[in-house]
């Protein structure tokens, strides 16, 4: 009986209008759960997308160079006095002298000092090199007057492409109402023309914007990487080896698991600040060199590869240790003849993963020096050299207005490198993975 | 000889002694009607392995310590040379005669005892480097010699490459171990040295950070304060900001992947998100820096809110969105874990799916949930770059988010860009900042791998 009653007065209960409104309300909770979901989503996404347009939109300007043609009389005796043809004599030249006389040709009327010291801004204090290679590729040119594009300095570069406003008031504005008027007479002539800016990937670092480019960056970058890989890839794969396949389960082999798992999770600054400690106070190897910062990033890559060669190792079936167990094989020949070249694509692609993460690492080089200020691409893994995150970083830093397009340009040159090498480990998963 | 050359030399004789192992034994067997015990490759690579092992680790043990050696001779050379020089002295002098062996400066610049200590230095490194390689060389021999006359046909040379490669196996493994070993000595030793200087409780629990100290003894002493609590207090207010930010969006994408989103919606937001934790950190410090703090502070002052340029609210949201994909992969994962048969429960009671997610799901997760957390905050803790390049340098010790903090990690850079002294407190203070970090981060890891192990266990 009692049931009855209870069943009826709970489908009644289901009936009312108070049980309408509360089911209405858990469904209204249930939609608004859902738009919290979808607006997470939507939050992560779209600060992806800002973060990737916004230091895009940066680096535009950053991709052209605005070059002005002057009229440059390489005088004989102001090249080459001695015509001896030698190429040593001639690079040596007062190369920028050349370049302010013919600013100075062009606007005879400016005679102070402050004046002509304005009108030598008007092109890059560098402007003498693409002189200097214009007459070693073109010798016959000496004696003439020869009109020669070289860049303007880096605020004319801003002020043409507009990122500099010519409407504000004198005070407000980097360039001067004179420069304008100079650069003014040169445009009319449509002598001012825009190029692909090549010195970002050509030249190393500068003081001067208009100068600065990555190479030096990149080749350091390259041979801290290949210092990395040459160091943690055998000793990683090696120790990956004896833990997940020889290794006896005792103490000692669970004090190095956990060890490892701890160090993955190590703050990359304390690696840091162990390369400074031991590598360069103790051991006195140079500073800011790649041999240095790939050692410190072998250290930090190390647990990376281990942990994906452990992976990838156990996900060979055991049907195939066996297989080749039974038909005599040793236990390091079954490793080596069967597992190891199994396993291999997976070990790359963590290889590879692990190698694009230190790549894009800055705070350990900048404990062992490497973000010095360095013109020259180092030669070797001893010479002192930065990286491109280094050099992210030290652009970043640099009050000049025109080193922000710099380092957006930057930026997107890294992000398109780690782009190429985490593609390319997705490509060796994809090409050679097998599912057992 | 230079390393690389005497390596390569090393590699050709390698080489040459595998092929010698393998006609050896070949030449061996053919004479005698026994079996042969092992491959000729192994005979051969037993051979190559006495002689590149013993040669090779010789030569970059050599490299690692002899310019200590030679450094202290150097010192001691200069000592002796020049009647009574202060430590700081002895050290300009060293690196002045280091500069001018590596031709950095001219030798016009510098004394006749400093010439005579470059030349005594190129001496030594050049006996070193000429021991070396005839080190290194007669073990090379030493190994072929006494390794080709083990070679036989019933030699167990299998057996014998197969031992040596454990045991190159097992160095490889302690490695790991080295390295840690090495962080916790290096940091503990000069954290002893830094705690010569400072006393201890001054450090941990002092209010006040201005690690100005003076570099010449002419200038005005200042003492220099390192008091760590501001730091650590602008540490915790940016790891706060930015778990607002990523644990209710790194979680509730999570929870939405796994549980409400097409299958097509998965494949295509899950490594959109994931792109976030490939984003180099110097990248994310730029845009901190450059985009979103001018932002903030224009958007603050259009509502009357004064920010500094150096908010810990920019470096702590854009913190956040860094450790956005790190909680949700880890959660989704738990989430994953949850077995099914709690979800059908629930829904067979009649509780609409975000009710099962809230009081089954969720809570069942919840140990995995909170590791993840965990593991973030210790990312946020040791995070660098972005904190180096968004937050503040003084050391203010404030709650307000719009004012300008500095952090544990900011502080180790800035005491250790340019020139180190090892003798000096600012330089011994990073190391001690490092420790502190170096076991919070540890220690939050630890927990983190327990509750995951813990709760692992009830499932399986």
């Amino acid at each position: 009986m009692t049931d009855t009653i209870t069943s009826m007065s709970v489908s009644a209960a289901l009936k009312s209008p108070e049980s309408a409104a509360r089911l209405k309300a858990r469904y209204r909770a249930e939609m608004r759960f859902r738009f919290y979901g979808r607006a997470a989503i939507g939050i992560a996404a779209g600060i992806l997308i800002f973060l990737l347009s916004s230091i895009v939109y940066n680096s535009i300007p950053a991709f052209t160079q605005n070059f002005v043609g002057l009229d440059i009389e390489l005088a004989q005796d102001k090249i080459d006095p001695n015509f001896s043809n030698d190429t040593e004599i001639i690079a040596s030249a007062d190369w920028q002298g050349l370049i302010k006389a013919s600013l100075r040709r062009e606007f005879p009327e400016v005679n102070a000092r402050a004046d002509k010291r304005e009108l030598y801004d008007l092109v890059s204090s560098g402007g003498g090199d693409w002189v200097r290679d214009f007459v070693l590729d073109n010798p016959q040119s000496i004696g003439s007057v020869v009109r020669i594009s070289v860049p303007t300095s880096d605020d004319i570069d801003l002020l043409i492409k507009g990122l500099i406003d010519r409407t504000l008031p004198e005070s407000d504005r980097l360039v001067s109402n004179k420069e304008l008027v100079w650069l003014d007479h040169y445009t009319a002539q449509g002598r001012v023309h825009t190029q692909f800016a090549w010195t970002l990937f050509t030249s190393g670092d500068s003081r001067e914007p208009e100068m600065a480019g990555l190479s030096g960056a990149f080749i350091g970058s390259l041979l801290t990487i290949l210092v990395t890989l040459a160091v943690s890839f055998p000793i990683g794969v090696m120790a990956a080896i004896y833990l997940e396949e020889l290794a006896p389960k005792n103490r000692i082999t669970s004090i190095i698991e956990v060890n490892i798992n701890n160090l993955a999770a190590v703050p990359s600054i304390v690696f840091g600040l162990l390369g400074l400690a031991v590598f360069i106070s103790f051991f006195q190897l140079p500073r800011s060199a790649p041999l240095v910062g790939g050692l410190v990033l072998s250290l930090m890559t190390l647990p990376t590869i281990i942990i994906a060669t452990r992976a990838s190792l156990a996900s060979i079936p055991p049907s195939i240790r066996e297989a080749a167990l039974g038909i005599g094989a040793s236990r390091l020949q079954v490793i080596f003849h069967h597992v190891l070249p199994l396993a291999m694509p997976g070990i790359l692609t963590g290889t590879i993963i692990g190698l694009a993460q230190a790549a894009g690492e800055t705070a350990p080089l900048l404990m062992i020096g490497m973000m010095a200020f360095i013109v020259d691409t180092p030669t070797d893994i001893t010479s002192k050299a930065t990286v491109l995150p280094a050099q992210i970083y030290m652009w970043a830093n640099n009050p000049e207005r025109a080193f922000l397009p710099k380092t957006s340009a930057a930026i997107v040159v890294l992000l398109l490198f780690l782009l190429t090498v985490n593609a390319t480990a997705i490509y060796f998963r994809k090409k050679f993975e097998k599912r057992w | 000889m230079s390393l690389t050359f005497l390596s390569v030399s090393i590699l050709v004789l390698g080489a040459y002694s595998f092929i010698f192992g393998r006609r050896r034994v070949r030449h061996l067997s053919a004479r005698v009607d026994v079996k042969q015990h092992s491959l000729d490759g192994y005979h051969g690579a037993f051979v190559m392995a006495c002689v590149v092992l013993p040669a090779f680790s010789f030569a970059v043990l050599w490299s690692g310590f002899a310019p200590l050696i030679i450094n202290d001779w150097l010192r001691e050379f200069i000592a002796a040379g020049s009647g009574a020089l202060t430590n700081a002295e002895i050290n300009v002098l060293v690196s002045k005669a280091k500069a001018l062996h590596a031709g950095v400066i001219n030798a016009r610049f510098v004394g006749p005892d400093t010439v005579e200590a470059a030349d005594y230095f190129a001496g030594l490194l050049e006996m070193s480097s000429y021991l070396r390689a005839t080190g290194a060389i007669a073990l090379a021999l030493a190994g072929f010699y006494f390794s080709q006359k083990l070679i036989a046909p019933r030699f167990a040379a299998r057996q014998r490459v197969e031992k040596i490669a454990i045991w190159v196996m097992i160095g490889a493994s302690a490695f790991a171990i080295l390295t840690t070993i090495g962080i916790i000595f290096s940091l503990i030793f000069e954290t002893y040295m830094f705690f010569q200087q400072v006393p201890v409780l001054d450090f941990l629990f002092g209010l006040h950070w201005s690690p100005q100290i003076a570099i010449r003894e002419d200038q005005a002493a200042n003492p220099g304060e390192f008091g760590a609590i501001p730091l650590f207090a602008g540490t915790l207010l940016i790891t706060f900001i930015a778990m607002l930010v990523a644990v209710p969006v790194g979680l509730m994408a999570a929870v939405y992947l796994s549980e409400y989103a097409t299958h097509r919606l998965r494949n295509f937001a899950k490594p959109t998100i994931e792109v976030l934790a490939g984003i180099p950190t110097v990248v994310y410090g730029f845009f901190a820096a450059l985009v979103v703090a001018p932002l903030l502070r224009n958007s603050g002052a259009d509502i009357g809110l004064t920010l500094s340029s150096e908010s810990a609210l920019a470096a702590g949201i854009v913190m956040g969105t860094m450790l956005i994909p790190f909680i949700s992969s880890l959660s989704d994962d738990v989430i994953n874990a949850v077995p099914q048969s709690l979800r059908d429960g629930a829904s067979a009671l009649g509780a609409t799916k975000s009710e099962t997610i809230k009081q089954v799901v969720l809570p069942a997760a919840l140990p995995g949930i909170v590791s993840a957390i965990l593991l973030a905050i210790s990312r946020a803790i040791g995070e660098t770059m972005i904190v180096v390049m968004a937050a503040g340098i003084a050391a203010n010790l404030t709650a307000n988010p719009f004012e300008s903090v500095t952090t544990v990690t900011v502080q180790i850079v800035v005491l250790l860009i340019g020139d180190q002294e090892f003798d000096s407190a600012k330089t011994l203070a990073a190391f001690a900042l490092g420790l502190v970090l170096f076991f919070i981060t540890l220690i939050l890891n630890v927990v983190a791998l327990r509750i995951v192990n813990k709760y692992r266990e009830q499932y399986d």
